[in-house]
């Protein structure tokens, strides 16, 4: 094999599925070595996919080059590429996949095509020590519950519409609260709903094992256009609903699978009030609770270097004439072979 | 008299076995969760337990075999109703012929299609939900997610359930099964509305995240 310093073989990985652009880097051995994240934060509004993908392009070079002085290796050291092929936002996961594909033809190693969200499972499972989890992810662009059986991650529970972290962020943009830098939108409602006392009525909305949050948050901005209720009452009473309903579906997996552990992730698990909520459905049901460090939190490269390892060493690898990028690969659709 | 024995502790509510004046009931207590806030605890245990016993009832006049509902007790969040012996669908499907899946996946289609008639909607509908007693006759359980609409969005979003538990319970035969469901579902309510149902499927899922065929119409 091609690549190796003092007997040590090392993935690079490349994340760019939205609005962050981050390389990691892992030994096949799961240590991880390297993990730059640069994210783009909006002037206003949303994240636009254009500008997003301009960003991740701007920074690419810098983000590599801190990856390899962080690592202490060279380029020449590397024995696989990884990048996230899916699911995200089109023009941000070419960008990435370009510096994937050029990266990998300039030293002539195989590149590796990754599921984001496969990803975001893997890292939890080597950061926290867990083997089979059942899993909460729940960022700006993801809600899903999810364990394995047969072979694949399977999805128990999801959003029918727009994801938990995004009703949040949306809120706090329409309620005019402050951004700070390096966190979401979604994080300034929690310190405001820490002082909020009175809970709101707001559609409560689980389906089966399915959620739905875009009219919840319809009403919640109805509400507070109508200007009748404190703001922290109603960061309050959001929050309390929301998280209400991804524990009860969380809880319904762990219930229905029986597994005996339960792995919180994805840029929402930094809420304390959330983990508070696992926490207590894992206790409940005896299973271990878990919950990822924010670095390996929200979207960043270590997860999808060491996820590439995985698939790498089991035989996966990903052509460069397939490696266009799946703008909506389904967690379900993967297979996992390193899991037995 | 037993004391209720807990068979099934579930992540909503506990399901007791007791003996009730005589009967054999099922005690369906709706616990407090610790981790919600304790009005919104209240308001969910509270709609749910006054809800439940209406739909299972109703299911009834629709032809849709549920339990017995014997006693509800709000303020408890219990429902004693009769406990039906049998088998849940769940495990069935995995231990009958390929014929006898059809014709139970064709049965099950059926009674979805008496619900959606009568205008109830399940919210709920797992195989896990549904219990074959040995006079084979298929019961439907669980209405707590339920509600009453005749919504074409609404039945969309029930069926679409199915399909979605059929895949992460049974996903080898996901496909045959489901079908088998719109079959029976088809014969009670006509090829127009399943017509008009599918097409709502198709878009919910569309509406989905990262489906594949969202990108034809893009």
């Amino acid at each position: 094999m091609k690549g190796r310093k003092a007997g040590k073989s090392y993935c690079l990985g490349i994340e760019s599925t939205a609005d962050d652009f981050s390389v990691g880097i892992s030994t096949f051995n799961g240590e991880i070595t390297a993990n730059v994240i640069s994210g783009y934060v909006p002037t206003k509004g949303g994240i636009h996919p254009r500008e997003a993908a301009r960003h991740h392009s701007e920074v690419a070079s810098k983000i590599l080059e801190k990856a390899f002085k962080k690592a202490g290796i060279k380029p020449r050291d590397l024995s696989i590429i990884a990048f996230s092929q899916g699911p995200g936002l089109g023009p941000c996961l070419r960008t990435g996949a370009t510096v994937a594909r050029a990266l990998a033809s300039y030293l002539d190693i195989p590149l590796v095509g990754v599921n984001h969200c496969v990803a975001h499972i893997e890292i939890g499972k080597l950061k926290t020590d867990t083997k089979d989890p059942v899993t909460l992810y729940v960022s700006g662009g993801n809600t899903i519950v999810s364990a394995f059986d047969s072979g694949r991650y399977r999805v128990f529970g999801e959003t029918l519409d727009i994801a938990l972290g995004n009703c949040l962020d949306v809120f706090a943009r329409e309620a005019g609260l402050h951004q700070r830098v390096g966190e979401p939108f979604g994080a300034a409602v929690e310190k405001i709903a820490a002082k909020g006392k009175k809970l709101i009525h707001l559609p409560y909305t689980v389906k089966g094992m399915d959620m739905s949050f875009s009219g919840l948050l319809t009403a919640a901005i109805n509400l507070l256009k109508r200007g009748e209720y404190k703001l922290e009452d109603l960061c309050y009473s959001l929050q309390e609903t929301v998280f209400s309903m991804v524990t009860e579906v969380t809880e319904r997996a762990l219930a229905h699978t029986e597994k005996k552990e339960v792995l919180l992730t994805g840029g929402v698990a930094a809420n304390k009030r959330l983990q508070s909520m696992i926490k207590a459905i894992a206790k409940e049901h005896d299973a271990k609770f878990c919950v990822m460090p924010r670095e390996f939190a929200v979207d960043n490269g270590a997860m999808i270097a060491w996820t590439g390892v995985l698939a790498y060493t089991h035989g996966v690898v990903t052509p460069i004439e397939e490696s266009f990028v799946r703008l909506r690969w389904r967690l379900e659709e993967v297979e996992i072979p390193w899991v037995k | 008299m037993k004391p209720p024995l807990l068979i099934k502790k579930g992540a909503e509510a506990s399901l007791y076995l007791a003996d009730w004046h005589g009967r054999k009931v099922i005690m369906k207590k709706r616990l407090p969760k610790k981790y919600r806030v304790s009005e919104l605890d209240e308001q969910i245990k509270t709609y749910r337990t006054i809800h439940e016993p209406q739909l299972i009832h109703e299911a009834k006049k629709a032809g849709v075999p549920t339990p017995t509902i014997f006693l509800v007790d709000v303020k408890g969040a219990t429902i004693v109703m009769e406990f039906i012996e049998g088998k849940q669908a769940k495990q069935l499907l995995s231990e009958v012929s390929k014929s006898e899946r059809q014709r139970l996946c064709f049965k099950i289609g059926e009674l979805i299609g008496r619900l959606h008639k009568y205008g109830i909607i399940h919210g709920d509908l797992t195989t896990s939900n549904m219990i074959l007693n040995p006079e084979g006759k298929i019961f439907f359980v669980d209405f707590g997610l339920g509600e009453k609409s005749k919504e074409l969005e609404v039945r969309g979003v029930d069926l679409h359930l199915m399909k979605r538990a059929l895949q992460s319970t049974h996903f080898r035969f996901a496909e045959e099964y489901f079908n088998a469901v719109i079959e029976g579902y088809s014969k009670v309510l006509g090829s127009e509305t399943v017509k008009n149902v599918l097409e709502k499927i198709g878009e919910i899922e569309k509406r989905g995240r990262y489906i594949a065929e969202r990108k034809k119409g893009e």
